[in-house]
């Protein structure tokens, strides 16, 4: 770690906390919101809180699972107002190029600094089924278009773009899609398009994680691209059983799903689980950060990056002084009955 | 081939609600092959027709006519006598089709007796395909042959996304439909031709303005010179 420390100075291409966290070989902690489906701050502000100083970076899902939600990037200005750090997730599905590069120019000049390009699920999945799919670019094509914005200074037609935003480019990559020989080449397409860090599907099966590094390794990928595994803590072992086979492109497996199984208390094994998996991460060369994204359960982030040790984060906003956690979280702690996680062996 | 499907003769029996003499005319080209708008389903939704509308005592008369190709002028020409003596033609060719007939006639109110669906092969018994969306600007020198605009649900020209699995696309229910993933066929077919460095290659953002229409076609070499 220290090493990184004594490079001479980079050049950073986008100035971000998540930036600065990866370029120094210290090890990254990123969180996720997923914006509510009400017009209303609340939901963001509270997890935004109790992730304050205990993340580099707050992903804003983009349209989850495509039903409708609060725009990512007035999430993400939200954040920005609290002192917090976001990334801004942005899909492929419900914009076309013009509209992502107007959000892309706004979300840059209110302060966002990171986004993370993706397909996005199917139009299909979501709550407006009947709705029309844009997908004018892909993942691929639009991890490009916001790289010549930020080093060509070009718009994605050839156009010059004055102030142009210099994002640092973030993109995912799911090990347990197939065909799973094609994973790590498309993880090489995607940074020869210009993506700086990438953060993939949940690791709900480590075996098949391992495999996919060695892959990355053995095309020099992880030299180029920082690479944080997605660490999902699954609530139940019900949904464990439910995403092993429910869910299209997810691998969970058996060793996982048993562990919550045969848990006296399934919420502390999830937590546990997601710890233990933590710290497996770091053991694997390549990886250079994680990813907590709790769906639907945000507010257990600071209990599961606290007890992996991740604390204090060495460039988060708040780092130093992490704001405590609030009546509101402490409340749905006790609910779920991990309220003395921390204190536990 | 453009196949269609037959619309509910209950929808058609609606459009047709106001009309005492009605054409229905089909086609002898592609939806003739599809089984949805040839002599025999012309033949089948009259009756079908005459007999709903005697049962409500509000009987129709129904002439038939099916010629070589709607979307053509010259035998657009030949429904002249039949469409003279109707108030209302319901045509069982695709869209093109039924609007060119229209257009042939445009004193006449006409209908679509079919939804025309796709652009696609008869695969099985019974079962077509999808495989082509006229977008204009060919890619399948890129992809093994096989289309990622059209197989591909999301029509990305660089997958497979994340929700490929087990050979299938992620909107894919095994009770409902079942899609292969294009991608993952791309993929097979381009590591049997031992093509598989194509999928390394990036390719760029698409000319969709060659895919939306209103389109036109004109070859110069073929235009006759009217000046
Ligand atoms: S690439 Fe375009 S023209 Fe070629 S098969 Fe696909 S949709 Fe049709
Ligand atoms: S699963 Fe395959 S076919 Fe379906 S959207 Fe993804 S790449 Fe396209």
């Amino acid at each position: 770690m220290t090493e990184a420390n004594d490079k001479p100075e980079v050049t950073l291409k986008s100035g971000s906390a998540l930036e600065k966290t990866y370029v120094s070989g210290q090890f990254v902690c990123t969180g996720e919101v997923g914006p509510p489906m009400e017009s209303s701050f609340h939901h963001v502000e509270l997890f935004g809180n109790a992730m304050k100083g205990r993340v580099d970076s707050i992903n804003l899902t983009d349209n989850q699972t495509a039903m409708t939600r609060l725009s990512s990037w007035a999430a993400a200005v939200k954040l920005i107002q609290m002192g917090l750090e976001p990334n801004l997730q942005m899909v492929c599905r419900d914009r076309n190029r013009l509209a992502m590069q107007s959000d892309l120019l706004g979300a840059y000049a209110l302060g966002v600094r990171n986004v993370l390009c993706l397909s996005g699920d199917h139009q299909s999945f979501g709550n407006h089924p009947g709705c029309k799919g844009v997908y004018d670019l892909d993942s691929i094509q639009l991890i490009n278009m916001v790289k010549r914005l930020r080093d060509d200074g070009c718009f994605e037609c050839g156009a010059e773009c004055k102030n142009n935003p210099k994002f640092f480019i973030g993109c995912a990559e799911n090990p347990f899609g197939d065909p799973f020989e094609f994973r790590a080449v498309r993880l090489e397409k995607k940074i020869e398009a210009g993506a700086d860090f990438v953060q993939t599907q949940c690791i709900l099966d480590m075996e098949r994680f391992v495999l996919f590094m060695e892959r990355v390794r053995e095309r020099g990928l992880h030299k180029r691209i920082y690479i944080s595994p997605g660490l999902m803590p699954v609530k139940s072992a019900k949904m464990a059983r439910y995403m092993q086979h429910g869910v299209p492109g997810m691998l969970v497996s058996e060793d996982f799903c048993q562990r919550l199984e045969k848990a006296e208390n399934g919420k502390i094994a999830a937590l546990d689980l997601t710890v233990d998996y933590i710290k497996q991460c770091q053991q694997i060369e390549g990886v250079s950060g994680v990813h907590v994204m709790a769906v639907a359960w945000e507010e257990v982030v600071p209990l599961v990056v606290e007890k992996a040790g991740l604390l204090p984060r060495p460039f988060a906003p708040f780092a130093d002084n992490p704001a405590p956690i609030t009546d509101e979280i402490k409340a749905m702690w006790a609910k779920a009955k991990v309220d003395g996680y921390l204190a536990r062996n | 081939m453009i196949v269609a499907e037959g619309k509910p003769v209950e929808k058609i029996l609606e459009m047709v609600a106001p009309f005492k003499k009605v054409l229905i005319a089909g086609c002898r080209g592609c939806v003739t092959v599809c089984l949805t708008g040839g002599e025999k389903e012309v033949g089948i939704l009259a009756s079908q027709i005459r007999m709903a509308r005697s049962k409500d005592g509000n009987p129709i008369e129904i002439l038939e006519q099916t010629e070589e190709r709607q979307c053509d002028a010259e035998y657009n020409a030949k429904f002249l006598e039949n469409v003279e003596q109707v108030d209302a033609i319901v045509s069982l060719a695709c869209g093109i089709g039924i609007q060119y007939l229209g257009e042939k006639y445009p004193a006449t109110p006409i209908f679509p007796g079919v939804n025309t669906l796709m652009l696609g092969a008869n695969i099985d018994v019974g079962k077509w395909e999808e495989r082509c969306m006229a977008c204009g600007d060919c890619v399948l020198d890129k992809t093994g042959g096989i289309c990622p605009i059209t197989r591909c649900s999301k029509s990305l020209l660089n997958g497979p996304c994340g929700g490929s699995q087990y050979g299938k696309c992620e909107v894919s229910t095994p009770a409902k439909e079942d899609i292969p993933c294009g991608w993952q066929l791309i993929y097979d077919r381009l590591s049997a031709l031992g093509q598989l460095d194509k999928m390394k290659e990036i390719i760029p953002s698409k000319n969709w303005l060659r895919a939306k229409g209103p389109r036109t076609y004109v070859r110069e070499d073929l235009t006759l010179d009217r000046s």
